[in-house]
């Protein structure tokens, strides 16, 4: 084998020799400093944070088209939403972000107790996310508006069958062929919010798991990738919700 | 055919070096546990062979079927299955992992001077949803097949047929996120795991191939993956979101499909050119021409290939505005891959040509790929596209490009870095042979199908009108020496395992890192990280090397 | 060494709590905006608005909560690559729904 032009010009292969003291035991060998790793790591979870952009956004297209040819029936079924618990969820979620980057933050200046804290808080308001998600899920199972067999049309053929909101906004009856159309309302709101809530599900999972790891040290050595990482994961998750709100629950609220 | 470029070292002392990546661990686990992007590669080749000949059989019984105009072969609805099958399989299971999986997985890390690529595990993860996807498929035809075509028309797939396409869709799922992950993996690798010296413009434009398929691959390849979750949702629970009743657009699913399958195809392709630019450039001992060129082209490709999905659905019914777009984006995205055939033709001109079996292969794909991508051209352009679509034009088309195309520049890669691979070269008169059994095979199979879809006669029909049969029977006799062009290899490689020639660290006298390891490689490639400090393609740089270089001791 | 040398170190950059909470603020602010909007007739500016400030609210998250503000100039652009190519498989796909109305010619 041909020696190495690098030798022959006189200049030195930096750190090309694996001394095992010299790096950290987080290091993964086929990286050459702790940086490239954090780098490499961190660009790979954007990318894949990407192809959760492209994943959702074939069912953000399929709502702007039928959004667009039914809007009737889109307004009708956004009224059987319940804007108090979707604010609060929003609320709850941004929160949760807040608290996320306050774990990273933790994590940089290596705060063990402060992290764990910060993770506690996340899964929390991570879980009651998915409370409020409950009950608004359990309500729609109620009134049958679940797509189907079971989905039933009678809340827009006879919108005053359903006192509490024909009170607020005295939704005319709907002809039946429009009224048929809200069942793609309702499967957009549960193929996307079911969707985000099974990405909350994975990432309450992970946040489970870092707790454990957190109280036992492994993020506040100096080695945040894990933590910054999931980070970027959670806001993403935060920042789906942040369109999933306007666009499902307030198509036309006013009166 | 002489004159070759081959240098070996002298067989009776030369030994396969003890150590490699190989040789380091042994046993079952070492392989199924194994972070080696080589052993990752070996894996899936031995996968995606054995899916091709599962792919290739299903061929042959199509091709039988249509050696009569009637369908006595099998009933019309096995018919339908078996297209359905082969095409899946090919594609999802072989095209679209071929060259990335096995080449790109074995050696971008070494073509810039890497241990590894960025992400080992997520690597191993990829071959095992791969395996999970195959183990999907062969499930799906133990259980029945599915015969929609493989894509899956709404409303015929989610409303009018009870075949398996529920399991068809999941081992697509499953094999998206194989490929997901690897495009990620090379693009990290990419940017971040280059060696000292090794800029963007001295990377081989393998490389450069590599990062635009990988770049489709994870942008393009999600967009799949909610097209199948809508199917199956609509299958399954009756949304509506297909279903004209409840107000649902079948093109929906259409859109979201070819969004990721027009990519689909550059992400099968891209990686074959990256091949070709090595392969050209090594047998005419010349720097591939015009490189920037090249590398910008395959990066337009991936861009441009975003933006004519469209250019499949001309006939389904989208409006007359649309057409007139993607048609015109159509007829733009040809040009990058016309500038790349005309830079590796000038790279030929006044080069030193030999002609060792990688650049016969390459030369095939050259003329057989400008022949499919310019019969492409016709069906971009509306106007012919409305005749020719849905005919056996169409299929002639796609397996020019993709077979002609593709499938050479895989064989030519194999042939090419098999003996870095290996360390075993391949014999090479029986491998030459193969290359021109495989060419005429190919041309009497595929080019009588231009003729007969011109002529009328539809795709994926197990009965035809009887005047078509003449023309069927010649495609039939040249997929039968296809055949034997293609398992000529897979005999002769496997041979050459055991009793193949010793090929040390350059055999071809090519340039670019990998050829300066020994062969097989190390685990870990190098000794000391290379440091990059000539350009791409510099053969005065080897040869200054070669004068350098000590070859015996004592 | 790739691009080590070029971009910032990462960990230099520590956001520091305040601006954390200045967002959150911000963010919920916004949604207390976005829902009392929501309840007066703009005609067709209410999904106008809806919109600009939930765009507005994610550009928050990305740039603070997800620190791209002080990332490398390739995060950047890979963010930048993924809305281009999310936006084209919105508006193409709209652009043959919508003309579809047209007529044929």
């Amino acid at each position: 084998m041909s020696d190495s032009p690098a030798i022959a010009q006189g200049a030195v292969a930096e750190a090309g020799d694996s001394h095992h003291g010299e790096h950290p035991a987080y290091q993964r060998h086929h990286f050459e400093t702790v940086d490239q790793q954090f780098d490499a790591t961190n660009f790979a979870m954007w990318l894949f944070l990407l192809t959760e952009v492209m994943f959702f956004g074939g069912l953000f297209t399929a709502y702007l088209i039928y959004r667009n040819w039914y809007y009737p029936a889109f307004v009708a079924a956004s009224h059987q939403l319940n804007v108090m618990w979707g604010t609060l969820n929003t609320g709850v979620l941004i929160t949760s972000s807040f608290t996320m980057a306050m774990g990273v933050w933790c994590a940089e200046l290596r705060k063990k107790s402060g992290l764990v804290l910060c993770l506690v808080l996340t899964f929390i308001l991570g879980l009651g996310f998915l409370g409020i998600k409950t009950i608004e899920y359990h309500e729609k199972w109620e009134k049958h508006h679940i797509p189907g067999l079971h989905y039933s049309l009678k809340s827009f053929l006879d919108p005053a069958s359903d006192p509490e909101i024909y009170a607020e906004y005295h939704d005319k009856p709907m002809a039946l062929d429009m009224a048929r159309h809200t069942e793609l309302y309702f499967f957009l709101y549960f193929a996307m919010t079911g969707m985000h809530a099974l990405h909350m599900i994975i990432g309450i999972g992970i946040l489970g798991f870092m707790i454990f790891r957190a109280q036992a040290g492994a993020y506040t050595t100096g080695h945040v990738t894990f933590v910054e990482n999931f980070g970027l994961y959670w806001h993403f998750v935060d920042i789906i919700w942040i369109f999933l709100f306007p666009l499902l629950y307030l198509i036309s609220r006013h009166a | 055919m002489s004159a070759t470029i081959v240098t070996l070292p002298d067989q009776s002392t030369a030994r396969i070096p003890k150590t490699n990546f190989l040789t380091k661990e042994n046993g079952l686990l070492s392989w199924l546990l194994t972070g080696d992007h080589k052993r990752i590669a070996i894996l899936y080749l031995i996968s995606i062979t054995f899916f091709f000949f599962i792919g290739g059989a299903l061929a042959g019984l199509i091709r039988l079927e249509l050696l009569t105009p009637q369908s006595d072969l099998m009933a019309t609805d096995t018919y339908n299955k078996v297209f359905t099958m082969h095409g899946v399989i090919m594609i999802f299971l072989f095209l679209v992992p071929s060259v990335p999986a096995t080449l790109g997985n074995f050696f971008i890390p070494m073509m810039i001077g890497a241990k590894d690529l960025a992400l080992p595990k997520i690597n191993l993860l990829s071959w095992y949803l791969y395996v999970v996807g195959g183990i999907l498929v062969i499930y799906t035809m133990v259980a029945g097949g599915v015969d929609t075509g493989w894509t899956f028309t709404t409303p015929l797939s989610t409303h009018y047929i009870n075949t398996n396409v529920m399991s068809t869709g999941m081992a697509v799922f499953i094999a998206g996120f194989s490929s997901i992950f690897t495009g990620l993996n090379f693009i990290v690798t990419l940017h971040k795991m280059r060696c000292p010296g090794m800029t963007w413009f001295r990377l081989p434009l393998f490389c450069w191939a590599h990062y635009a398929a990988s770049i489709l691959m994870v942008l393009g390849t999600p967009v799949l993956a909610i097209a199948i979750v809508l199917l199956a949702l609509e299958r399954t629970v009756g949304i509506g979101v297909f279903d004209p009743t409840k107000g649902g657009d079948p093109l929906l699913f259409q859109h979201l499909f070819w969004f990721y399958s027009h990519p689909a195809v550059y992400i099968m392709i891209l990686p074959g050119m990256g091949v070709i630019s090595e392969t050209i450039s090594t047998f005419s001992r010349k720097r591939v021409f015009g490189y920037t060129a090249v590398a910008f082209s395959s990066v337009a490709i991936a861009v441009f290939g975003f933006f004519v999905w469209a250019h499949h659905m001309f006939i389904m019914g989208i409006s007359n505005y649309a057409v007139l777009v993607f048609s015109l984006l159509t007829m733009l995205v040809a040009v990058p891959s016309a500038i790349k055939i005309f830079n590796w033709t000038f790279t030929l001109y006044k080069g030193s040509i030999t002609f060792e079996t990688p650049m016969l292969y390459s030369f095939g794909f050259m003329g057989l790929f400008t022949i499919g991508g310019m019969t492409g051209v016709f069906l971009g352009t509306s106007g012919t596209d409305i005749h020719l679509t849905e005919t056996y034009f169409i299929v002639a088309h796609f397996h020019f490009v993709m077979v002609g195309g593709m499938l050479m520049a895989f064989l030519a890669g194999i042939h090419f870095w098999w003996p870095k691979m290996t360390g075993r070269m391949y014999p090479e008169k029986i491998s030459q042979m193969a290359a021109v059994i495989t060419f005429v095979g190919f041309n009497l199979t595929f080019f009588p199908q231009f003729i007969l879809g011109t002529l009328g006669m539809p795709r994926r029909y197990a009965a035809y009108p009887p005047e078509f049969q003449v023309l069927n029977v010649f495609s039939t006799a040249g997929a039968t020496i296809l055949g034997v062009g293609y398992l000529l290899p897979v005999l002769y490689l496997t041979w050459s395992l055991k009793y193949g020639e010793i090929a040390g660290n350059n055999p071809w006298q090519a340039t670019g890192l990998e050829w300066t390891t020994q062969s097989p490689p190390l685990t870990e490639n190098f000794l000391v990280t290379p440091i990059m400090d000539h350009e791409a393609y510099d053969y005065e740089w080897l040869e200054a090397q070669q004068a350098k270089e000590v070859t015996s001791v004592g | 060494m790739s691009e080590q040398s070029q971009h910032a170190e990462h960990e230099h950059h520590i956001v520091s709590p305040r601006v954390y909470l200045t967002i959150v603020l911000a963010l919920l602010l916004g949604t207390g905006i976005t829902v009392w909007a929501s309840f007066i007739d703009l005609g067709p500016w209410n999904p106008v608005i809806a919109l600009a400030i939930a765009c507005t609210k994610a550009v928050l998250v990305v740039l603070f909560f997800m620190h791209v503000k002080y990332s490398s100039k390739l995060t950047k652009l890979t963010i930048v690559s993924g809305i281009f190519i999310f936006l084209a498989l919105i508006s193409m796909t709209l652009a043959d729904y919508m003309s579809r109305a047209w007529g044929r010619w």
